[in-house]
């Protein structure tokens, strides 16, 4: 269990790593699969109830667009 | 339940209304940037979510969890320009949750109420009503936003009183952001005990109950957001939102059967740090799929740690509509109060036997469709969507769960 654990830890810590310093800089105009309205970073509208919902079933929360922990009855 | 669909109905039917009041300005107004409030867009959600388990910590981690919530929100978002070009947004907010919990019936089974009738416990059945207004001022040229929002919260035994201030700053090119959020939540809880546990002379907590204690939970919060475009086809972005709680955190109608027989309400420390870190990252495939993914990685002071990670591949079946099949997966380690049905030791100052904070792991899987017709759904102009979404949710402590939600846009 610990050894899958750091290996997905390495993995996000790979990914990110491999993926920051390539940036390039995109202009406006080459920006239409950005500019797409599923390419969002953020959760969507559709998702916030069930977002509500793992929030009272399970013991984490925040950094993910939904509530931390006030403004409800919840963990 | 049925009454709230006839005013969501009615609602709708508003809006379509509202909207084709005032259809020949917007097509005036592509170039002109408005001085005068106008309607932006507007979103309606539903769900429906039902679940059942066998953990209830109402009942000190056995018995039933059965739930079902209708939840519905609406909102309405409206901008304006003004003298110095600075974008306004506003938001307004209702949201309207109905649900029956068959644990909060076991409060107080077979109560006696006021006039001598027979009741069920005070959350048994309940509405949460939560209106919120947001307000933003976008310096576009500077790539400057700043903003506050408030918000309210009402149900049965909870209250919750909620305020914030965001600031964004987006580079000249726009390729990167940064944005930070500071927010508190000022909330009153009534407390209730189960009915043998409650000390002598304490109030039933019951609907025109007295004697009973109110306490506060407070919760305050930063996050800060950094984003960032990697390419013409991937963004990504970080996030860390400390978060600090204190006041009564345990909730104190849940029952923990101790080692030897006694029993006591569930006891948790007035305070807990929180520290969750994720990142999310968008990737366009090809020209019709688009790979949505999130990972959060979780560590509390109670011991909790938990990681979260999720997986969307959006496929776009034409430029109007697209299928989303999903799969999220979840690891909690429990926090170092939890044990199950008589499983605690008497001796300990803190305690539960609630299975949301215990060990487990949980998958959640489902699929979404999404349909942005170039005309407007159904030849309705302002109908700019609708989209419909399943889940399936399933948690090692054989607790199971599914929702359905549907969400409209019109602009």
């Amino acid at each position: 269990m610990k050894n899958r654990k750091t290996a997905l830890q390495l993995t996000v810590a790979a990914v990110v790593i491999s993926a920051l310093p390539s940036c390039v800089s995109v202009k406006e105009y080459q920006k239409q699969y950005i500019n797409d309205s599923e390419m969002e970073l953020a959760v969507r509208k559709i998702e916030k109830f069930e977002q509500n919902a793992q929030l009272y079933r399970e013991g984490a929360s925040g950094a993910n667009g939904g509530k931390s922990g006030g403004g409800c009855g919840c963990n | 339940m049925r009454r709230i669909s006839l005013s969501a109905l009615v609602l709708f039917m508003g809006i379509l209304c509202g909207f084709s009041q005032n259809s020949t300005t917007t097509e005036q107004d592509t170039a002109y940037k408005s001085k005068t409030l106008k309607i932006e867009e507007v979103n309606l959600v539903s769900s429906y979510y039902t679940q059942d388990g066998n953990n209830s910590a109402v009942t000190g981690g056995i018995g039933t969890e059965k739930l079902t919530d209708f939840s519905n929100t609406f909102d309405l978002k409206l901008s304006r320009y003004d003298h110095r070009n600075r974008k306004h947004n506003i938001g307004l907010e209702v949201g309207v949750d109905t649900y029956t919990s068959a644990s909060s019936d076991m409060i107080e089974p077979n109560g006696i109420g006021r006039n001598g009738l027979v009741r069920t416990s005070a959350s048994y059945q309940d509405v949460r009503v939560y209106p919120s207004v947001s307000w933003q001022v976008a310096d576009e040229n500077r790539g400057i936003t700043f903003g506050a929002n408030g918000s309210f919260s009402t149900e049965y035994d909870y209250t919750s009183k909620g305020a914030g201030l965001n600031f964004s700053k987006t580079s000249k090119d726009k390729s990167r952001e940064f944005s930070a959020k500071l927010g508190a939540f000022l909330d009153t809880w009534k407390v209730i005990y189960p009915y043998e546990l409650r000390p002598v002379g304490y109030g039933t907590g019951g609907h025109n109950a007295d004697n009973v204690n109110y306490s506060p939970r407070n919760t305050f919060n930063l996050a800060l957001t950094f984003a960032q475009i990697i390419n013409q086809r991937l963004q990504m972005s970080f996030m860390v939102e400390p978060a600090y709680q204190q006041g009564l955190l345990a909730t104190k109608y849940q029952r923990v059967y101790f080692n030897n027989g006694t029993a006591k309400p569930e006891n948790l420390p007035d305070s807990r740090k929180k520290l969750p870190l994720s990142m999310r990252a968008t990737y366009f495939a090809g020209d019709r799929v688009i790979i949505r993914s999130f990972y959060r990685f979780y560590v509390d002071d109670w011991g909790l740690k938990a990681h979260t990670l999720s997986l969307e591949p959006v496929v776009k079946l034409s430029p109007y509509f697209s299928v989303s099949p999903f799969y999220r997966f979840y690891a909690q380690n429990g926090i170092k109060y939890f044990a199950g049905y008589k499983q605690q030791t008497p001796t300990a100052d803190f305690f539960t036997s609630d299975y949301d904070l215990s060990k487990l792991t949980s998958h959640s899987v489902g699929a979404g469709i999404r349909f942005v017709p170039r005309d407007g759904v159904m030849g309705i102009r302002h109908w700019n969507s609708v989209e419909l979404r399943y889940s399936h949710y399933s948690r090692s402590t054989a607790l199971t769960s599914d929702m359905v939600t549907v969400a409209m846009k019109f602009k």
